[in-house]
């Protein structure tokens, strides 16, 4: 079980928990504003752009080479730039914080 | 080769030049093919411009003689192209909402019971076709029976077979349009002629000239790309009885295996921009004034991107595709596109048990230096029940 924190561009905090799946998909049923998950996960929309917390990064890791081109078109690139639906529910360290792009 | 495969005829070109060169009316194109360039060139709005003086001229074949009103918001540039995406985005999310998507499921549903009932039907006019027209009416959200007449039209509303482009057949969309409009603004109702009737933009209402020009989009957009698409999905699993088990197997892969569908198919094989100043596109000079297109359909079988590019593989999880598009302009019609797939898909794999082709002729898009394969002009198939 990993509880994730999501902060929305109006500053909104949504705490969520979940087991299975990616983050985007936990983000989505939480109906946390500015995710939207167009492609389902297949890493080709980028509405699931996040910032991952600071603290965090070294945990989650960087991207893959597909997902880092994919981000590098991006509005709001930053060094702490993940597509959610690229990272597992229970392969994020718990506690991880994500602030949405959009 | 399965009649079902599309076959990639830009892989040369790609991998040695990285473009290909095409005559459009003697207004000639220079298609981007690869991967990271298409995307490159899609982002670069300033450079690549869809709005520009010339309507019609992103189109390839293009429009210009044949068409007058300006495309919205596909032909438009940022900045004014966010307020007229921001006001149309929400409207063509409502395919997320469980009405849409059990009206849809009887749409759908219908189409595939008449099927089977019949046995052997041609794919096309009798199976594509009648899905997009109708689905179409939940889009707009008019009346069901308003799709008798898009039936009527035939597939070819722009497209006769012996010119490119028609005119003449377009006119018959135009004038329908106007009427329509007409229509709304007597008689108001729930329908995207009304509500975009109604709409502002920096407190100024639309003018009909604009909501013509959304409704031209919603229709021509979405017509021949989804026939393609359904089509195809169709010969697809005709070909690939396994495939069609899997989904039955394993319903989880439903998302991944439509991603993958569409990469394949690419129902849309390119869409151009006018060229603001002289640049390079893969160390070729381009000059300002010409155009280019950016070519999904090529961009989509790079194999620096996607492994095992000319295969379906339907549980692709990594599949950063551009058959909708990328950036800016990308599809806005991908949520009713997606969820036609999830249902058309869900519904064979709950009824049919095999298909057969009988008989088919193929679709070849003749782009000068390539000749691609989008899909079929018809197509008969035999459907049988599981
Ligand atoms: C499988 C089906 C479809 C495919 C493959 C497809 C593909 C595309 C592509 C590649 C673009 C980008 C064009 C560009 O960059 O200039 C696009 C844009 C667009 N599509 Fe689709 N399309 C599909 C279905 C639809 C449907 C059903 C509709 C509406 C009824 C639609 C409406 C639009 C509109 C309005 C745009 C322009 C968006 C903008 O300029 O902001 N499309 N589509
Ligand atoms: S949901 Fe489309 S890229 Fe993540």
């Amino acid at each position: 079980m990993a509880k994730i924190t999501f902060i929305t561009s109006d500053n909104e905090t949504i705490v969520a928990e979940g087991t299975t799946g990616n983050v985007m998909e936990l983000a989505v049923k939480n109906k946390v504003k500015g995710i939207d998950g167009d492609c389902g996960g297949v890493c080709s929309c980028a509405t699931c752009h996040v910032h991952v917390n600071e603290a965090f990064w070294g945990a989650v890791g960087a991207p893959s080479e597909l997902e880092s081109d994919m981000l590098e078109f991006d509005d709001n690139v930053s060094d702490y730039s993940r597509l959610a639906c690229q990272l597992q529910v229970n392969e994020v360290p718990d506690g991880l914080i994500l602030k949405v792009a959009k | 080769m399965k009649k079902s495969t599309l076959s990639d005829p830009f892989k040369e070109a790609r991998e040695s030049k990285g473009f290909g060169e095409m005559d459009d009316q003697n207004d000639p194109v220079v298609m981007v093919l690869g991967h990271k360039d298409v995307r490159k060139c899609a982002h670069n709005w300033k450079t690549f411009q869809s709005g520009g003086d010339e309507v019609g001229r992103i189109v390839v074949p293009s429009e210009v003689h044949i068409r007058n009103t300006r495309q919205i918001p596909f032909e438009v540039d940022p900045p004014e192209h966010k307020s007229y995406r921001d006001l149309v985005e929400p409207w063509f999310k409502r395919p997320l909402e469980a009405n849409y998507q059990a009206k849809l499921t009887q749409i759908i549903n219908n189409v595939v019971d008449e099927a089977l009932n019949k046995g052997t039907l041609e794919v096309v006019e009798e199976f594509a076709l009648k899905l997009q027209s109708r689905a179409l009416t939940l889009l707009l959200n008019i009346p069901f029976e308003e799709s008798d007449l898009w039936i009527s039209w035939g597939t070819h509303v722009f497209r006769s077979e012996d010119t490119a482009l028609d005119g003449d057949k377009a006119n018959i969309l135009y004038d329908y349009i106007d009427a329509q409009i007409d229509k709304a603004i007597e008689n108001p109702g729930n329908d995207l002629y009304s509500v975009l009737l109604a709409s502002e933009i920096n407190g100024k209402k639309l003018t009909k000239e604009e909501v013509k020009g959304v409704l031209i989009l919603t229709f021509a957009g979405g017509r021949d790309t989804v026939i393609n698409a359904v089509t195809n999905a169709i010969a697809y699993f005709a070909d690939h009885p396994k495939s069609l088990q899997r989904l039955r197997d394993e319903p989880e892969i439903l998302n991944t295996a439509i991603e993958e569908l569409i990469r394949y198919f690419s129902p849309l094989t390119q869409m151009g921009r006018v060229v603001t100043e002289n640049t390079h596109v893969c160390e070729h000079a381009i000059k300002a004034q010409s155009r280019i297109s950016m070519c999904w359909a090529s961009a989509n079988r790079d194999e620096r991107v996607f492994e095992n590019a000319n295969d379906v593989v339907l549980d692709r999880k990594v599949n950063p595709h551009v058959a909708f598009g990328f950036g800016t302009h990308n599809c806005l019609g991908a949520t009713h596109a997606r969820q036609i797939m999830k249902i058309l898909l869900t519904t064979l794999a709950e009824k049919v048990g095999t298909m057969e082709i009988i008989k088919c002729k193929e679709n070849i898009e003749d782009l000068d230096e390539f000749k691609r394969k989008v899909g079929f002009d018809s197509i008969h198939v035999t459907f049988n029940k599981l």
